[in-house]
């Protein structure tokens, strides 16, 4: 296919229309909806109206629910009423929620039940059946979303409800139905929830135990005409005999670079369907979709005036727009450099087009999630006998990259495979799978720079 | 070593290392029903990459995503066959 320098129409990038939605709140914006959100026990419709919330106004809320459905519920329920929503995602561990907790000064924790309770904050039960739909806003609450990456403990960044929903356009078509594989805990799948709620269109969740076919076999009975994941989800989805169940009209990419093979399978598999790859990041908002098939994005957006400016430093794409992340919540690195939003992603010019290349810094992308490597080298380090390690990514088709160690023992051993297990149980004991090493393997020494810092090139 | 017993020998490996169930392997396995996740495949992918030096997800013009064991099976035979011709 030959590359077409003008987007077509339906794909247009949001700065080239003057409307967009300004939701005063959630409630506000789907006051009167008909619109669905399916979940894989049952179904809301979001007209329905409820109690109040029981004390809450002013307050900072930690929103930790099982089930997406929840999450959803207690989102629009607090927006509007909480000074602060905290939103966990669904495999934060247990044991950050306590410094969240002090860091974000959250005064309750809500969530569908006393499990998810955490000690320090007020407890209080998400009640599915009498959430509070139809209230007027009151005060402008801050979100806050966990970041995707990093070490340790999680670092946290604050959203407006303008700023999460500035590249949403008004739906152009009635009678849409969302659905995603991402996880609307997150700042990918909480877009798709924000665009369906305020397009007064329905979304189908996922559930945490559901497997593929069966989230697929439950789109197509739900009529799905809209679908996002990222390549690695879609890959998965491709990979199922019941992707024959869907027939989305729109097929939706973010969150991990879209090569060109996963776009010209998607092509294949859905010809009718309008194919979109879209940047975006937790920190940085949601930057731009391209929509003309190919991988990467034009040279032209570079510069370009809009609701979103775009520039290379240091071969890293920057943003700057409204959309970014206000500020990281209870400490961290400063985020906004004269308005810019260092996405460190690396990005190439090849003839009239970028490409992207890769995490600056060595973070390491599976399926969406990032790893930074030096977190799991941390863990590698402590086992006894070895000296040094270094974990990088390695490229997949399959999910974008996985995590590989090198790793250098203290002194050759015999059974080097009951070592390497050793080590992996370690990792596993530690750290969330997709951390884990998927191959190890030992060296003899590993590289350093001029510096005498590990050597990350190599 | 076939292609097919290389790959069927990588399915068992990784589905050990990974402590998954692996369900019994034939052609018409569904390769989403085996057991095995997104990760696993992946990790598949790189190990017979080092094998066999072929990998035909990123190697082919035609990319297309298999559905059962056999499919997996052919697109590396057919990727080994031309690699070799």
């Amino acid at each position: 296919m030959p590359p077409d320098p003008r987007l077509p129409e339906s794909g247009l990038p949001e700065m080239a229309r003057p409307e967009t939605l300004r939701p005063e709140s959630l409630k506000a914006a789907i006051a009167g909806s008909e619109a669905m959100l399916y979940a894989r026990g049952g179904q809301v419709c979001l007209s329905s109206r409820g109690r109040a919330l029981p004390g809450l106004a002013g307050a900072s809320v930690l929103l930790r629910t099982h089930s997406q459905l929840a999450a959803a519920l207690g989102l629009i329920a607090l927006d509007g009423v909480a000074r602060r929503i905290v939103i966990a995602p669904p495999d934060v561990k247990a044991g950050h929620l306590a410094s969240v907790i002090a860091r974000a000064d959250v005064e309750a924790v809500m969530g569908e039940d006393e499990s998810l309770a955490i000690e320090g904050a007020r407890f209080v039960p998400l009640d599915l059946s009498a959430v509070a739909l139809a209230e007027g806003p009151q005060v402008v609450t801050e979100w806050v979303l966990f970041t995707s990456g990093t070490t340790g403990e999680p670092k946290m960044v604050a959203h407006t409800l303008a700023g999460l929903t500035g590249a949403i356009q008004p739906a152009a078509a009635a009678d849409i139905t969302w659905g995603t594989f991402y996880d609307i805990r997150r700042y990918g799948g909480l877009q798709i929830l924000l665009r369906a709620l305020l397009g007064h269109a329905s979304l189908v969740l996922s559930d945490a135990d559901e497997d593929v076919a069966g989230f697929l076999a439950r789109l197509g009975r739900c009529g799905v005409t809209h679908l996002t994941g990222t390549p690695s989800h879609w890959r998965r989805a491709l990979m199922s005999p019941a992707n024959a169940a869907i027939a989305p009209h729109y097929v939706r990419l973010s969150g991990e670079i879209a090569d060109q093979a996963i776009l010209d399978s998607l092509k294949a598999r859905f010809p009718d369907a309008a194919i979109g790859h879209a940047y975006a990041s937790t920190e940085a908002g949601v930057g731009f979709e391209v929509t003309d098939g190919l991988e990467g994005f034009p040279a032209s957006f570079i510069g370009r005036p809009g609701a979103v400016e775009m520039k290379v430093e240091d071969g890293r794409l920057h943003l700057r727009s409204a959309r970014t992340a206000s500020a990281y919540v209870g400490g961290g690195p400063d985020l906004r450099n004269d308005g810019w939003v260092d996405t460190g992603d690396v990005i190439e010019q090849r003839g009239g087009r970028f490409h992207f290349m890769g995490r600056a810094g060595g973070i390491i992308n599976v399926g969406g999630l990032k790893i930074n490597p030096e977190e799991v080298e941390a863990v590698i380090n402590r086992q006894p006998g070895v000296r040094a390690s270094r974990v990088s990514g390695r490229k997949s088709p399959i999910t974008g990259a996985i995590v590989v160690a090198e790793v250098v023992l203290t002194e050759a051993a015999n059974d080097n495979a009951t070592f390497k297990e050793a080590i992996l149980a370690a990792c596993r004991e530690n750290l969330p799978a997709f951390k884990v090493p998927a191959m190890l393997r030992f060296v003899p020494s590993l590289a350093l720079t001029a510096a005498g810092k590990l050597s990350r090139n190599a | 070593m076939s292609v097919a017993a290389m790959v069927v020998d990588q399915f068992r490996q990784v589905a050990r290392e990974q402590g998954k169930e692996i369900a019994e392997l034939n052609d018409d396995t569904v390769l989403l029903e085996s057991g095995l996740d997104s990760l696993c495949f992946a990790i598949i992918v790189a190990q017979l990459e080092d094998r066999l030096g072929v990998d035909p997800f990123t190697a082919a013009e035609d990319v297309y995503f298999p559905v059962t064991l056999g499919d997996f099976i052919r697109f590396y035979e057919d990727a080994a066959g031309s690699q070799a011709a």
